[in-house]
């Protein structure tokens, strides 16, 4: 990738680069913002401006980007005038790929770079490396976004999903709390089966709760079940109610009680009859979230009660309080509350 | 105005059992969770034992780390050298933010440096003779409005902006960064935050846009950059932001976005993270707390009357403690955590949060909340579009104002082009 040359040297010092005039960068006379580049930096960038100036397309220019790049990988002038070279000049993609892979496992956090292995992965229409490539840079880092959003492009546009959900379940057995790998979960039975198969919905649900009861204070989980059940209505799931009940006893956290929150809430906009009881029980838990087990989200889980209340209070709903400061002096709503309606 | 000298929230006998539990089951998510605590911890510790003083903001020290950045900057910077109308942006916004003027010739070098990273065909680039990107056009009209002088505002050549913009338009709603670049939620932030700062929106210019933005709302309830990634702070700032910006923030599930942006903070160190179960950074007090008053702005424009009258539905008092005692540097500028080094992203969007934090508006009414002494008092980041205050631009009120004002009295330019037409006659290389 890098030669002899390139290393001990600049441009200015190569006969190959003779005949052209660098163009130095002007910054104008009194300039901001203005970095101590090296002189390595500013060598070859002078010489980069002149072959953009007269649009060469030549194989030093080619040459060049990669040392122009290797200075800043995040100039996507550069990326892009490599890309313009690529076609230009027919470079061999596959050493192209070669590259990319290196660089980017030296600068995996880089725009810039993800996107050129998209495109060289495109021209070639051939993503047989790259489930293997990504999971190798998810091994370092599994939670490296750029990487998740690759992999979700290689698996839609090339429709290979068949060991997706193996692979998923590989990461969240070594780290159950990977919230990159809950949200491929979800992304992976999205654009297969689907969630509107009940067994395929139960299959889930029963997998999370085995993680709660594993590890019950991890968010990820929890956010995982609210998410494949809220469109469904969480009320509606049968015996769900009953098993976090019991869950509460053993395995509480505040993510428990939060949810708990959300299957009343989802009850009373969706249960016709009377909810008295479960109005009371959920505003019960925001107080006690907003004032003892996540007091961290005071606010809003007082906001919460508060929303609760006004829309299903059955009685006169100008004497339940609205806005929290009608009290003077009130820190947080909740302790005035009343958790039960004035009726 | 509330001043809290004491009692610190992090000093609180409540405070240690907030700490992460990991039920006994270590993986590499909660490793690195309680050695970031324990680091907080190592912080406050070291604070109560040291300090007397109520928490400070090193206002001089900032300072002097922003002036000096302004003009110079180490050759640890050449990794910025595409991103520099954006180191005019965190710097000047810094400033602002910490109510230091900017010295009249300075300013007017800036706006002759951002001349020179204007694109021939419209846009601004990272640097001169650098090709247009929506993220440097973003920071450089953020940038000149903050200077807010004539000369500030004739610089961008609207005209062409408006062909730029439709230059990176995509069929389905969404815009790339530049062309041939990649798509995500950030350029449709970065594209309506110009456009309606220089008054160039045109009806054709942001359609599907919201349609395409909302696709970008997941399972967790915040958005990720593009549909199905995960949801994160940056992203859902944008999304949201970019839904304020064009009216239509009302298509997003705005409770579950609620719920989210709300759960990122975290109970022990006070400050954000940016994705669940990741950790804590200093810059989402910006990006994250700064989406409560637009969730506060949009909820009450929906007709909610149980909203607060005194408080963002986040820990303002945590956030500020997180901030102040954990992401200075003595020598000036602001970070990610204990342990990173400073820089300006950082210290832009630190302070931005800390004033997020410190102010609360919503129509006529203007609450504050200093935690430590009166003088870490920052300026207030919210601009209004109409009545209600919240962070949209991330630049002061009264310069979101002038600049609107400024660029209204200018007719919307016609555009030349049509939408998805490259302005570059190279190899299209991004469909």
């Amino acid at each position: 990738l890098i030669n002899i040359n390139q290393l001990l040297s600049t441009p200015t010092d190569r006969k190959e680069w003779a005949d052209l005039e660098p163009v130095p960068q002007d910054d104008g006379p009194n300039p901001v913002v203005k970095i101590a580049y090296s002189d390595k930096f500013t060598d070859v960038y002078d010489y980069f401006r002149a072959l953009l100036k007269n649009d060469e397309k030549s194989d030093r220019a080619f040459t060049l980007t990669a040392e122009a790049i290797e200075l800043n990988a995040a100039n996507y002038t550069v990326w892009h005038y490599r890309r313009v070279l690529l076609q230009a000049l027919e470079k061999d993609l596959r050493e192209e790929m070669r590259y990319i892979t290196a660089i980017i496992e030296d600068q995996p956090k880089n725009y810039q770079v993800w996107h050129h292995r998209r495109m060289v992965v495109e021209w070639l229409n051939d993503p047989s490396e790259e489930l293997e490539f990504i999971a190798e840079i998810l091994s370092q880092d599994a939670k490296n976004y750029h990487a998740w959003q690759h992999r979700q492009w290689v698996l839609k546009e090339y429709k290979l999903w068949d060991s997706e959900l193996e692979y998923v379940e590989q990461l969240l057995e070594e780290d159950v709390r990977n919230n990159s790998a809950w949200n491929q979960r979800h992304y992976v039975i999205s654009h297969t089966t689907g969630y509107s198969d009940p067994s395929i919905l139960n299959r889930e649900v029963q997998y999370s709760l085995k993680q709660i009861k594993k590890a019950p204070h991890n968010e990820s989980v929890w956010n995982y079940l609210k998410g494949i059940l809220q469109d469904r209505g969480l009320s509606s799931h049968p015996g769900l109610l009953e098993q976090i009940l019991e869950l509460k006893e053993t395995h509480c956290s505040p993510y428990l009680l939060g949810f708990l929150v959300d299957i009343y809430e989802d009850s009373l906009e969706n249960t016709s009859g009377d909810q008295v009881e479960v109005l009371s029980k959920a505003l019960e838990l925001c107080e006690l979230l907003a004032q003892e087990k996540d007091t961290i989200r005071r606010e809003y889980w007082s906001y919460v009660g508060r929303s609760l209340q006004m829309k299903y209070c059955s009685d006169d709903p100008s004497t339940t309080s609205s806005a929290p400061e009608t009290d003077r002096g009130s820190a947080s709503v909740s302790v005035h509350q009343e958790t039960t309606c004035n009726s | 105005m509330e001043s809290v000298s004491s009692p610190l929230r992090c000093f609180g006998e409540c405070h240690t059992a907030e700490k992460y539990t990991d039920d006994g089951v270590e993986t590499v998510t909660s490793v690195e969770q309680r050695k970031v605590e324990r680091s907080i911890q190592e912080v406050v510790s070291v604070y109560k034992q040291i300090h007397s003083l109520p928490p400070t903001l090193l206002r001089d020290q900032h300072y002097q780390y922003l002036k000096k950045g302004l003009r110079h900057l180490s050759d640890a910077y050449e990794c910025l050298d595409a991103s520099r109308p954006w180191l005019c942006y965190w710097i000047l916004h810094s400033l602002e933010l910490l109510e230091e003027p900017v010295p009249t010739a300075i300013a007017s070098d800036v706006c002759k440096f951002l001349a020179r990273c204007q694109s021939p065909t419209g846009g601004f680039a990272g640097g001169p003779c650098q090709a247009a990107h929506l993220a440097p056009t973003y920071a450089a009209v953020n940038a000149l409005c903050i200077i807010g002088t004539q000369e500030a505002y004739n610089i961008i050549d609207r005209e062409k902006l408006l062909s730029f913009l439709f230059s990176v338009k995509q069929p389905d709603g969404s815009f790339v960064m530049h062309i041939g670049g990649e798509v995500d939620v950030r350029s449709t932030y970065c594209a309506a935050s110009v456009a309606s700062l220089t008054n160039i929106m045109t009806p054709t210019l942001f359609q599907d846009t919201p349609t395409w933005i909302v696709s970008c709302q997941n399972w967790e309830g915040g958005l990720g950059g593009v549909p199905g990634l995960e949801a994160h702070g940056g992203y859902t700032f944008c999304g949201m932001a970019a839904m304020v910006i064009l009216g239509k923030e009302h298509m997003l599930d705005l409770k579950s976005l609620l719920r989210w942006v709300a759960s990122r903070q975290m109970r022990y160190e006070g400050g954000f993270q940016g994705r669940c179960n990741k950790l804590v950074d200093g810059c989402y007090s910006f990006w994250q707390a700064g989406l409560l008053p637009l969730l506060h702005r949009a909820l009450f424009k929906g007709g909610d009357s149980t909203l607060s009258l005194q408080k963002w539905m986040f820990e303002q008092q945590a956030l500020q403690e997180y901030i102040l005692l954990c992401c200075q540097n003595p020598a000036g500028g602001l970070l990610d955590k204990p342990g990173k080094s400073r820089d300006f992203y950082h210290t832009c969007y630190c302070l931005s949060g800390l004033s997020v934090a410190q102010h609360f508006g919503n129509m006529d009414l203007h609450h504050e909340l200093i935690v430590g002494r009166e003088e870490n008092r920052l300026v207030i980041v919210f601009s209004s579009l109409q009545a209600p205050s919240h962070p949209v631009y991330n630049i002061c009120p009264e310069k979101v104002a002038q600049a609107i004002q400024h660029f209204h009295q200018l007719p919307v330019p016609v555009p030349a082009q049509k939408e998805g037409s490259s302005a570059c006659n190279t190899t299209t290389d991004h469909s």
